[in-house]
C-alpha cells in the first residue's frame, strides 16, 4: 500500500525532528555545542543526574533556554501546524493548490490579530490567537462563499479567489495600522506580517503549541474522510462519511491551527503547499500517513529554514517567510502546471 | 424464491420547482441485476442517487433489507450499499491500489491499518476487475475504461449487498462492456444499474425498469418490457424486436426515428 513501511518512516521522522531541535539550538553560535544544549535542557527539566558535562555558564544557559530553544520549538510548532493545515485544506476543498496563505486564511488571521492589538484588547498570546481565529474564520467563510461552498473545483479559480481575499485583508490590516499612526509599531508589525519566529518566548509558544498540537491530533481522527474526499462528496458519502459534519469540522480545525500559527509568528507562506506535496511523493495519498508525516516534516523543514534565515547572512536576519516564499513559488508553479493538465 | 433487498415506494423528487421523479416504485431482488433505462433527462441519475441514499426523496421511501434508508447511519449504509458514479473529477495523484483501498473505509477506523480481511477484499476486487497488474499506476494515467473498472473494484472492495451503478459501460470498448456486465451478473450481489444500450440491457438484466418523463413506464423481464410500442413511445424510434438465436435474448434493431 505505502511505498515504505509506516512505523519505520514515523520513527525516522521523529528522530530527525529531535536531532534538528538540538542541532538548530547550537548552530550559529561558536561558543555552544550539542552537549551544552542537552545539559541545559536536562537540568531545567530536573534531570541533572543524567545531564552530560559540568553546568554551563549562566549566560549560555540563558541564551539556550530563553532565546534559542523557544525559537526552535516555535519554528517546529508553526511548521507542523501550517503543513497539516495545508494538507487538510487541499482535501476539504478538493484542490491541490489550497494552502492557508494562498487561500487568504493567514491574511484574515493577521487582520484579526492586528485588530485585537490596535483596538486595545491587549497583546497577550491568548487574545491575539482569539483575534486571529476570528479573522481566519471570516476570511475562510468569504472564500467558501465566493467558490459556492466547494462546488467550484477549478483549482485556478479557487486560488484567484484566495488572492482576492488575501489582498482585501492585507489592505484592511494596512488601513488599521495607518489609522493607528504609530510609526514604530507599524515597523514592528510589518516585520511580523512577513512571517518570523524571531523573538519567540515561552508563554506565546505554549499557547501556540497547545492549540496546534490538539488541533492536529483532532484532524487525525478525520483521516478516513480526508481520503474519501478524493473522489468527490457523493462518493465520500457512499463510503459512509458524514460529509457536511467532517468538512465543517476540518475547516474550523484548519482555521484554528492557522490562527494559532499566525498569532505566534505572522503569516508564513507556502509551507502548507510545499511540505504535503513533497511528502506525497514519498508515501502516496493516504492521509493516515500523509498527515502525521507532513506535520513532522513541516516542523523539521521550518526549523532548518529558520536556522538558515538567521545565520546565513549574519548579522542580518531575514524573516523566515521570505525564504519559504522563495522556495514555495517554484513548487506552486509545478503543482499549478500539473493541475492544469487534468 | 426471491427476496427483496432494495425497494423504493412512491419516490418523488424535483429540482428548482421542476418535477424530476413522480411516484416511482420498484424492487431489486437478491443477486439479480435490475437495469434502469430511459432517454436522457428521464431522471435515471436522480433515481440512482435516491436509491443509494445520497439524496432524501421529497416523498416516498427507500428500504434496504426492510429498513428505511433514512434511519440507518451512513457508515452502516456504506457496508451494505456501494455506488459507482459516472466519471468523477479527481485532482489527486492517487494510485489504483489506493483507490480500491478506499472501498474499505466503512469497515475500518481512523487509526487501524489495513488488516488481513481488508487486503483480501482489495486483492479479490483487483483480480475480479482485471486491474491487478495496474495496481501501482496513477489514476491520472488510466484510460476512461480503466478508471471505470477501478471504480467498480473500489465498490467491490466495499463488500456490499447492493451495488448501484450509473452507466458503468460508458467509455468502455465493447469487449469491456461485455466483461463488466458479465462480471456484474456473475456476482452474488444485487445490482441496480442505469444503462444506455437497450440490447445490452436486454442481454444482461434480469429485470428492466423504464423511466420516461420522471415516471416509471414499465418494469419486468426484458422480454416483457422491450416491445416495439414501448420503444416507439419512450424513445420516438421505430424498432423491430426479435429473439436472438445466438444469445436467447431480445434483439432490437432500430429502423428509423418517428
Amino acid at each position: 500500500m505505502t511505498r515504505l513501511r509506516t512505523p519505520t518512516l514515523l520513527v525516522a521522522f521523529v528522530g530527525l525532528l529531535l536531532v534538528s531541535i538540538v542541532a538548530a539550538s547550537f548552530i550559529g553560535t561558536a561558543s555552544i555545542e550539542a552537549q551544552d544544549v542537552l545539559s541545559v535542557v536536562l537540568r531545567r527539566l530536573g534531570l541533572a543526574a543524567i545531564a552530560p558535562g559540568p553546568p554551563v555558564s549562566p549566560l549560555v544557559d540563558a541564551l539556550i533556554w530563553e532565546s534559542r530553544l523557544p525559537r526552535v520549538l516555535l519554528a517546529g510548532t508553526v511548521g507542523l501546524g501550517l503543513s497539516i493545515s495545508g494538507a487538510v485544506l487541499q482535501s476539504v476543498t478538493r484542490n491541490p493548490l489550497a494552502e492557508p496563505y494562498l487561500l487568504g486564511v493567514s491574511s484574515g488571521a493577521s487582520t484579526g490579530a492586528v485588530a485585537v492589538m490596535i483596538l486595545g484588547f491587549g497583546s497577550g498570546a491568548v487574545t491575539l490567537s482569539a483575534g486571529a481565529f476570528v479573522g481566519a474564520l471570516v476570511a475562510f467563510a468569504i472564500v467558501l462563499l465566493l467558490i459556492g461552498g466547494g462546488r467550484v473545483s477549478n483549482p485556478a479559480r479557487v486560488v484567484l479567489t484566495g488572492v482576492l481575499v488575501s489582498q482585501f485583508f492585507s489592505a484592511v490590516t494596512s488601513l488599521v495600522l495607518m489609522l493607528d499612526g504609530d510609526a514604530d509599531a507599524t515597523r514592528g508589525f510589518t516585520y511580523w506580517l512577513l512571517g518570523s519566529v524571531g523573538g519567540a518566548r515561552w508563554e506565546p509558544l505554549q499557547v501556540a503549541a497547545t492549540v496546534i498540537l490538539l488541533g492536529s491530533l483532532a484532524c487525525l481522527v478525520f483521516t478516513p474522510a480526508l481520503d474519501a474526499f478524493t473522489f468527490g462528496w457523493d462518493t465520500a458519502a457512499s463510503l459512509g462519511i458524514d460529509v457536511t459534519k467532517a468538512r465543517v469540522t476540518l475547516m474550523v480545525l484548519a482555521a484554528l491551527i492557522t490562527a494559532a500559527a499566525v498569532a505566534a509568528s505572522g503569516a508564513i507562506g507556502f509551507i502548507g503547499l510545499l511540505v504535503p506535496h513533497v511528502v506525497r511523493l514519498l508515501v502516496g495519498q493516504s492521509h493516515r500517513l500523509l498527515l502525521p508525516l507532513s506535520g513532522l516534516g513541516g516542523a523539521v523543514f521550518l526549523i532548518w529554514v529558520d536556522t538558515f534565515a538567521r545565520s546565513a547572512f549574519s548579522p542580518h536576519e531575514i524573516p523566515v517567510g521570505v525564504i519559504t516564499a522563495l522556495l514555495g513559488a517554484p513548487v506552486f508553479a509545478i503543482v499549478l502546471r500539473k493541475a492544469a493538465h487534468r | 424464491m426471491t427476496t427483496t433487498v432494495l425497494s423504493a415506494r412512491d419516490i418523488a423528487w424535483s429540482v428548482g420547482g421542476t418535477r424530476i421523479l413522480e411516484r416511482v416504485s420498484l424492487d431489486a431482488y437478491a443477486g439479480r441485476v435490475l437495469g434502469i433505462i430511459g432517454p436522457n433527462g428521464a431522471g435515471k441519475t436522480s433515481l440512482l442517487r435516491i436509491l443509494a441514499g445520497l439524496r432524501r426523496p421529497e416523498a416516498g421511501s427507500v428500504r434496504i433489507g426492510g429498513v428505511d434508508l433514512g434511519r440507518v447511519r451512513r457508515r452502516e449504509v456504506a457496508r451494505r450499499l456501494a455506488i459507482v458514479e459516472q466519471s468523477p473529477e479527481v485532482h489527486a495523484d492517487i494510485s489504483v491500489e489506493e483507490t480500491v483501498a478506499l472501498g474499505r473505509t466503512p469497515h475500518r477506523t481512523a487509526f487501524a491499518p489495513l488488516d488481513g480481511r481488508d487486503r483480501e477484499a482489495i486483492e479479490s476486487a483487483l483480480a475480479l476487475t482485471g486491474m491487478g497488474l495496474l495496481r501501482s499506476r496513477s489514476w491520472q494515467t488510466l484510460s476512461g475504461g480503466e478508471q471505470q473498472r477501478v471504480q467498480l473494484a473500489r465498490a467491490l472492495a466495499q463488500e456490499p449487498d447492493v451495488i448501484v451503478l450509473d452507466e458503468p459501460t460508458n467509455h468502455l470498448d465493447i469487449r469491456y462492456q461485455l466483461d463488466v456486465l458479465a462480471l456484474l451478473r456473475s456476482l452474488d450481489v444485487t445490482v441496480v444499474t442505469a444503462l444506455h444500450d437497450l440490447n445490452l440491457a436486454a442481454r444482461y438484466c434480469d429485470q428492466i425498469a423504464v423511466l420516461h418523463d420522471g415516471g416509471l413506464r414499465a418494469i419486468g423481464m426484458p422480454e416483457a418490457v422491450l416491445s416495439p410500442e414501448l420503444i416507439r413511445s419512450v424513445y420516438g424510434v421505430e424498432a423491430v424486436v426479435e429473439h436472438s438465436p445466438h444469445t436467447g435474448s431480445p434483439l432490437i434493431t432500430y429502423v428509423r426515428t418517428v
